[in-house]
């Protein structure tokens, strides 16, 4: 890696203070950010470490949420005895992701910010748009088996890695931030974004903008809900397709079905529009199939990749049916329930 | 008189080294501590094929800590003649020579070295060196490049030509019943733990030593010498650790020839390794087509074999593998015929990898074999035993041995084969399939000359050595079991020394060789050892012994024993006192044909094992769990059922690999393998294994080498992947018939 500058913040005013330059990474976890330092894909001018800020904890929201310090480990998020009790796909979601080690050393806040893991971006020795604007996207056209489906551009068609941001993507949670122009706060749906012709951005954040926290809404999920992970084999790999769902079924039908889906696109993929088909249906493999239809609508494979729309169907089908029988896919056993 | 229980040869016991593995202070060769140290990065080739037109070199000295950037432009003095570069496995072809000259012969080839006083400096200057290219054509599509194939004229050291029996092109012509298609295997690569990294002493008196990351320390010593001119005695390499290599550690690998290039050059101490990334920049299994047509009778009865494999290499080195022989052994069928190409892409030369072109052809072979069971409607294992051929069909000799019948038989009474119903997806358990597939694994049973020595001092410790490796093989406890076997002594009294060139002379570890030859020599070693102690005995005052022969006594407790009066005992120290020796030191070499082995000069010589698998198949999704495997191996003589079992299992697991994830994906615009690392290249993880029991069969054979071992390397990963294939069809009756078998080629 380059020689850099470093910085260890003691509050999150000097961190902001800090973040405020030129090239600027913030650290935290770094189980991501040091891999791509290593490998010369990001080389900060300056890396403001900011483990040290009071960002570690899980507090209770006035109103009945729950707010996720950015800093809380994601094995700690996942296992909190409140999130596993009142968000229990959020943990199921966290838990499907990388490994044990690497879970105790993320962070939520890295997590909403990890980046692709494309190869191309990965490697510099080739052409890549969202690692070096303007060089082309060496995965159209070229290796491209876990690469989006939906809502790429013609610059870019990374996915983003994610697993817990897919839970989230369901929950309604909110991304807080801070940063030079104060406080404010990003919803879900609107905080990862599309390539588009700038696939350098990854999300919304401005310049020297720091996330605090994730906040989660009262609203619980406790019985009907899955996270459905499908992948190139039982454990630490990255989704070809994931699916996360959260569901309220009254009387037999449902009142409210949420739909998101990870490593299809740039941002979890979520369609409010294509969730009313499930509103006031009853669970049937025709309406989970007329649902998938619509989530999938304008879905495009890339070559290697055309599986993906496949598979996403029989996914999604599948976490509705789990979803909707309160039987959630449990994260030890690899047998898909 | 009552002694312990006897440890030797048969024993179960824990891994010698084992306490030094686990507590880190084993180590391995970028470990050892070296004043003064050097750290050298490569530089890659961004492109597959052209040459360098400029280094643009300015940016990464620049980079504080920087020491030197060694280019083809500015490199010492190297021999000149692919000669000079030949290793042991004496590939045909032009070896690859690393800053030579400007020319690109693979992505990710090395073309510079950055020198510096820490590892991340030399790494980060190395990403800021300019490479000017002019580009040429490349082909790294094998599936292309098969159009251009070819039979090389010089053949490798180990590979065996095909021979053809009957009429097959007739006699499937004429088969009532027929099975045919082309198999496809992924290219793979290695990817042992421990990374390829050399440290380089330099001694200041033109001497060095060298750890190195290798299956053999005097192959790679010999290289050493014939590259830079070093005088033999100048030279020493260590390897006393290896993290796994699976065949990628047999040729030396180019950063042991740039660390010492770049010790020459700077005439100081200096390390080079590799990060994970550019273990892609070497050794990988070939990429392999295979077109199979197996005819038969309604009965199930082969009557015609047919089996053409291309595998691929570079276009500088013919790289060949016995592919197609295997199926020709195996079966008993009056008609058979193979042919063996290779075909040449713009990637480094591709290598053996653990059990190099059996895993690959009698992998593929065997789920054609299953396809045929199908068409002949009769149970794969038992269509394996109606043609099965107690001789090698292939040369038609006799085995020195051969339980693949009982192996069978053991296997499928452990797996419980007898309950399957054998139509495809009759089987169910919930939303998920059930399939049960079968195959047979076949390696061969080798024997390579090797030398060792015994050391027996008069406390009562003995030291073998010989130069071998142990590639987390367990040749240390191999050794010091048959040193307690032959001296009678406790393992606790025992040091087994290898990975030294300075040792007794051994081949490269590799092939599954090593613990019968090995074993072989230590054993000779050891028995001059006895007889010296029995000749010092007669010393002895009164001569307790009499006039005893090695026939009539035995080695027991540290005594020489009488057979015939067990309580007439004589303890080393006092035999060696009455001689007045301090030690006793005996060395002896191993080689093809003493002991009971020439009886088997004309006989074929294989391991065999019959594999059970079971997976579990979501009916939907496609998602393949393999819930059960058993694998039941005639391997001869067991030296030690606890590592041998290990090493059963290691093969196991990466047959899982083999048949489910292991794939390295080019880019053939680019000419470059993409997933290049840990995250994308898939090798099974924990969740991916399940049950696998491992059975050895009995199988004493005397004639096929001196301890009756056959060695167990590679014999569990041969068939592995074809018995998860084939258990794959009987689950969901869909035929993949290209390894690996991803979600993608199940769903429909």
């Amino acid at each position: 890696m380059n020689r850099f500058d470093y910085a260890r913040p003691a509050s999150v005013a000097e961190a902001v203070q800090a973040g405020a330059g030129e090239q600027v990474r913030y650290l935290a976890g770094g189980t991501n950010l040091i891999d791509l330092m290593k490998e010369n894909v990001d080389r900060p001018m300056t890396v403001i470490d900011i483990n040290r800020l009071p960002l570690d904890a899980i507090e209770e929201l006035d109103g009945g949420g729950l707010r996720l310090g950015a800093l809380v480990p994601n094995s700690n998020t996942a296992w909190d005895a409140r999130v596993e009790q009142r968000y229990p796909l959020l943990s199921s979601a966290i838990l499907a992701g990388a490994s044990p080690q690497l879970r105790n050393a993320a962070t939520n806040g890295g997590n909403l910010n990890q980046r692709t893991r494309c190869y191309y971006f990965y490697d510099v020795a080739t052409p890549c748009n969202k690692r070096e604007p303007g060089s082309g996207c060496g995965a159209i056209g070229g290796v491209n088996r876990i690469h989006a489906i939906l809502g790429a551009s013609d610059q870019c068609i990374a996915t983003h890695p994610s697993d817990m941001c897919v839970a989230l993507a369901v929950l309604d949670a909110t991304v807080q931030v801070t940063g030079p122009d104060g406080d404010r706060a990003i919803p879900i749906a609107d905080y990862h974004r599309l390539p588009g012709d700038e696939p350098w951005r990854d999300n919304t954040l401005k310049p020297g903008e720091l996330v605090t926290g994730i906040d989660l809404p009262a609203e619980d999920f406790t019985q009907n809900y899955t996270y459905l992970k499908l992948r190139d084999r039982l454990s630490y790999a990255f989704a070809l397709v994931s699916i996360a769902v959260v569901m309220r079924v009254e009387d037999g039908t449902i009142a409210e079905a949420r739909v998101a889906l990870g490593g299809v696109a740039h941002k979890p993929w979520r369609s409010t529009e294509a969730e009313k088909l499930l509103k006031g249906q009853q669970p049937s493999p025709q309406a989970f199939g007329a649902f998938a239809d619509a989530l999938l609508a304008g879905a495009v494979g890339q070559g290697e990749n055309d599986f993906k729309i496949l598979l996403a169907r029989k996914g999604i089908i599948r976490a509705l049916k789990q979803a909707a029988e309160a039987t959630p896919q449990s994260q030890t056993d690899k047998r898909v329930a | 008189m009552a002694t312990a229980a006897k440890i030797g040869i048969g024993s179960a016991i824990n891994r010698v080294d084992g306490v030094e593995k686990v507590t880190g202070t084993a180590r391995y060769a970028a470990e050892h501590p070296v004043e003064n140290l050097l750290y050298g990065y490569i530089v890659e080739a961004a492109i597959a094929k052209g040459r360098i037109v400029s280094i643009d070199e300015e940016a990464a000295r620049a980079v504080p800590g920087v020491i030197e950037v060694i280019t083809h432009l500015n490199r010492p003095h190297v021999a000149w003649t692919d000669h000079s570069y030949q290793d042991e496995l004496k590939i045909p072809g032009s070896p690859f020579r690393p800053l030579y000259d400007d020319r690109i012969q693979f992505s990710q080839q090395p073309i510079a070295l950055v020198m510096a006083e820490t590892f991340e400096a030399a790494r980060y200057a190395a990403s800021v060196v300019e490479v000017a290219y002019a580009a040429e054509a490349h082909n790294t599509d094998f599936e292309v490049a098969v159009g251009d194939k070819y039979v090389p004229k010089k053949k490798r050291s180990g590979y065996t030509a095909p021979k053809n029996r009957g009429d097959a092109a007739q006699a499937f012509a004429d088969a009532p019943l027929k099975a045919a298609g082309d198999y496809r295997l992924a290219p793979e690569h290695h990817n042992p733990m421990e990374m390829f990294g050399s440290t380089v002493e330099w001694h200041g008196d033109g001497s060095i030593t060298v750890w190195d990351k290798t299956q053999g320390s005097q192959g790679v010593h010999a290289y050493l010498a014939s590259v830079f001119g070093f005088s033999k005695k100048k030279v020493r390499v260590l390897n006393p650790y290896v993290g796994g290599a699976f065949g990628s550690g047999l040729r030396p690998q180019h950063q042991v020839f740039l660390a010492v290039l770049a010790a020459k050059k700077l005439e100081r101490s200096v390390r080079v390794t590799m990060i994970r990334n550019q273990m892609f920049s070497h050794a990988y299994r070939p990429q392999a087509i295979q077109s199979i047509a197996l005819g038969a009778e309604t009965t199930g009865k082969l009557t015609a074999i047919r089996n053409a494999a291309t595998t691929s290499t570079s276009r500088y080195e013919d790289n060949m593998e016995n592919v197609v022989t295997w199926g020709l052994m195996n079966y008993d069928c009056p008609n058979a015929d193979a042919e063996y190409t290779v075909a040449q892409v713009d990637t480094a030369t591709s290598a053996d990898m653990r059990a190099p072109g059996a895993a690959t052809g009698m992998t593929l072979f065997e789920m054609a074999i299953d396809e045929m069971a199908y068409e002949a409607k009769v149970d794969p294992l038992e269509f394996r035993l109606v043609n099965y051929s107690p001789i090698d069909a292939m040369n038609g000799t006799p085995y020195t041995s051969k339980a693949l019948r009982e192996a069978f038989r053991e296997g499928a009474e452990a797996f419980g084969w007898s309950e399957r119903s054998a139509e495809p997806r009759s089987m169910r358990d919930g939303k998920e399939l059930v399939g049960w597939g079968c195959a047979t694994g076949m390696w061969d049973a080798q024997f390579s000359k090797t030398s060792a020595s015994a050391k027996l001092t008069a406390n009562g410790h003995l030291e073998v050595a010989c130069a071998t490796s142990d590639i987390g093989t367990g040749s240390y406890t191999v050794m010091t079991l048959v040193a307690a076997e032959t001296l009678g002594l406790p393992p606790e009294q025992i040091t087994a020394k290898l990975g030294d060139s300075d040792l007794p002379t051994a081949p490269v570890e590799g092939g599954s060789w090593g613990a019968a030859s090995t074993g072989a020599a230590v054993q000779l070693a050891c028995q001059a050892v006895g007889k010296k102690l029995l000749k010092a005995a007669g010393e002895i005052a009164g001569a307790p012994l009499g006039d005893a022969k090695m026939d009539d006594v035995l080695f027991e407790d540290g005594c020489i024993v009488l057979k015939d009066t067990p309580t007439v005992r004589v303890p080393f120290g006092d035999a060696m006192h009455a001689a007045d020796l301090t030690e006793i030191e005996e060395e002896e070499t191993a080689a093809p044909g003493f002991g009971d082995m020439w009886k088997g000069l004309h006989k074929s010589k294989n391991t065999h094992s019959a594999i059970f698998a079971e997976v579990k198949v979501d009916e939907e999704l496609g998602v393949v769990r393999v819930t059960r495997i058993v694998d039941a191996v005639a391997a001869g003589r067991i030296i030690n059922p606890k590592t041998a079992r290990s090493q059963i299992l290691g093969g196991v697991v990466m047959g899982v690999g083999m048949a489910l994830h292991e794939e390295t994906f080019p880019d053939h615009r680019l000419g470059r393998w993409m997933n290049h690392n840990f995250g994308e290249y898939h090798v099974p993880v924990h969740a991916d294994i399940h049950d696998i029991q491992v059975i050895f069969v009995d199988e004493p054979d005397p004639e096929v080498t001196p301890l009756g071992v056959k060695g167990l390397g590679e014999i569990g990963i041969v068939g592995t992947a074809a018995a998860i294939a084939n258990a794959i069809f009987h689950a969901t009756g869909k035929r993949v018939r290209s390894l690996p078998i991803t979600i993608d080629k199940i769903l429909d």
